[in-house]
């Protein structure tokens, strides 16, 4: 509710002429996000992210913790990854920026029915709760797993991580 | 009192593992009290389409925790089947009788083998109970004692127990008849994607068992060895509460102990493991 407030607000200044005074356009929303394929081809946040804050997102257990599941082999002081998802390494020869945009946006529209979960994504949960707490959440307090900027910066991260 | 020391254990474990190829799990046999034979390896029941072969969540745990189990007087979970094999004489409620009293001592041997056929479906009630909820109707009914909670310390030492005499009998529980319609009912919430990282059953306890989720060792996610002596919590813990335990983990909202879904989960996980042995209670990490 709160990032369409923002959105409508954004639009609001466009039609009325205030856009282009250097401030930079507001993030996509969850719901707004266009998927060609599974990819996504824009930044979320129309800004490059930052990828050493997305190689710590990946390691963080109470953020990413993409580390439950992906290993990367360049960061040996992440101990214990697992090995549910296949390692990253040589993610970004395999996958464009947009495809690994799209694939940490919403896996599931790359591949079909795939464990990972979507982390930019606020509906079509069953039985959601306020993170961990067992409590049930009203849907319209239900924010993605990740912010759009951390998005970026994980997509950054990835792009990083080339062997060839 | 050891629990101190297993919650040490336990520490040390987690740090120890490095990981490994997919699906690996020990090659190890389990004799309790160089005794009882434990079937850890059963072939799948007709009905699992997802794999051939079934195994206990005991080969997917460490050496050191597998040893726990296999003598009792190294299982923690054994001082709640004492607490119980007490509770068993005890007279308890309005009636003056104790469990003893209709269902003999225990040395008798007449709950040899209860457990293993539990979910099942009760004439009576007109639907599927779970062994907390039979002994619970035993106490209100029988007894004209007090309902224990259905995730009480009283009733998992008892629940305990009952696994505990039936250790080494197969599981085999019924999944066709008045069962049915509880029995897909329990499919379905199995399969069923639940809370915000939508997660099933089914993706980490049948794609993924073998593999590793950071330094968790994910087994097919079997109720044979249930109640279970958890070392990170250093307590007996019930199927439901495992259940409730999980479903909180993908950011989801559990359904209640002793409710309808997961009494109907209860039956169609129990009915994934028939062909293993009774293991309760087990050590798990």
């Amino acid at each position: 509710m709160k990032r369409a407030m923002t959105a409508a607000a954004a639009a609001c200044i466009l039609a009325t002429g205030f856009a282009g005074t250097g401030v930079s356009a507001s993030p996509v929303a969850p719901g707004d996000v266009v998927f060609e394929d599974g990819a996504v081809a824009a930044s979320l946040t129309g800004m490059p992210g930052d990828p050493v804050a997305g190689a710590e997102i990946y390691a963080e257990k109470s953020v990413g913790n993409c580390v439950s599941c992906h290993a990367v082999s360049t960061l040996p002081d992440v101990q214990f990854p697992g090995n549910i998802g296949p390692a990253l390494d040589g993610a970004a020869d395999r996958y464009s920026e947009a495809q690994l945009r799209g694939i940490v946006t919403n896996a599931k529209m790359t591949f079909d029915g795939s464990m990972m979960p979507s982390f930019y994504k606020v509906t079509g949960f069953i039985r959601p709760g306020i993170g961990f707490t067992s409590k049930p959440i009203a849907p319209e307090d239900i924010t993605p797993l990740l912010t759009p900027e951390q998005i970026e910066d994980v997509v950054a991260f990835l792009m990083t991580l080339k062997e060839q | 009192m050891k629990f101190w020391a297993y919650t040490a254990l336990a520490g040390a474990l987690a740090i120890a593992h490095a990981p490994l190829a997919s699906a690996e799990m020990a090659e190890d046999e389990l004799v309790i009290n160089d005794d009882i034979e434990i079937v850890t390896k059963a072939p799948a029941p007709a009905h699992l389409g997802a794999f051939d072969e079934i195994y206990s969540g005991w080969l997917f745990r460490s050496e050191d925790t597998r040893d726990v189990q296999r003598d009792d007087f190294d299982n923690p979970g054994m001082l709640g089947v004492e607490s119980a094999m007490e509770a068993w004489d005890s007279v308890e409620g309005t009636a003056g009788k104790a469990c003893s009293d209709c269902h003999g001592a225990l040395e008798d041997g007449q709950m040899v083998g209860v457990r293993a056929v539990y979910p099942k479906w009760n004439e009576n009630a007109g639907e599927v109970w779970t062994l907390e909820q039979t002994i619970n109707t035993c106490r209100t009914e029988r007894m004209g004692a007090e309902a224990w909670g259905l995730n009480s310390k009283d009733m998992t030492n008892m629940s305990a127990l009952m696994s505990y005499e039936s250790r080494g009998i197969p599981m085999n529980v019924a999944i066709d008849g008045p069962a049915q319609e509880t029995w897909e009912k329990g499919k379905e919430i199995y399969y069923t994607r639940y809370g915000q990282l939508e997660l099933a059953c089914s993706n980490c306890h049948e794609d993924h068992y073998g593999d590793w989720i950071r330094a968790d060792h994910l087994s097919q996610g079997q109720t044979n060895a249930f109640p279970s002596y958890r070392l990170k919590d250093a307590a007996l813990v019930s199927i439901q509460n495992r259940f409730k335990g999980c479903i909180r983990d993908t950011r989801g909202v559990p359904f209640d102990i002793g409710s309808p879904e997961f009494t109907a989960l209860e039956l169609y996980v129990a009915s994934r493991g028939n062909g293993l042995s009774v293991e309760g209670p087990s050590v798990r990490n």
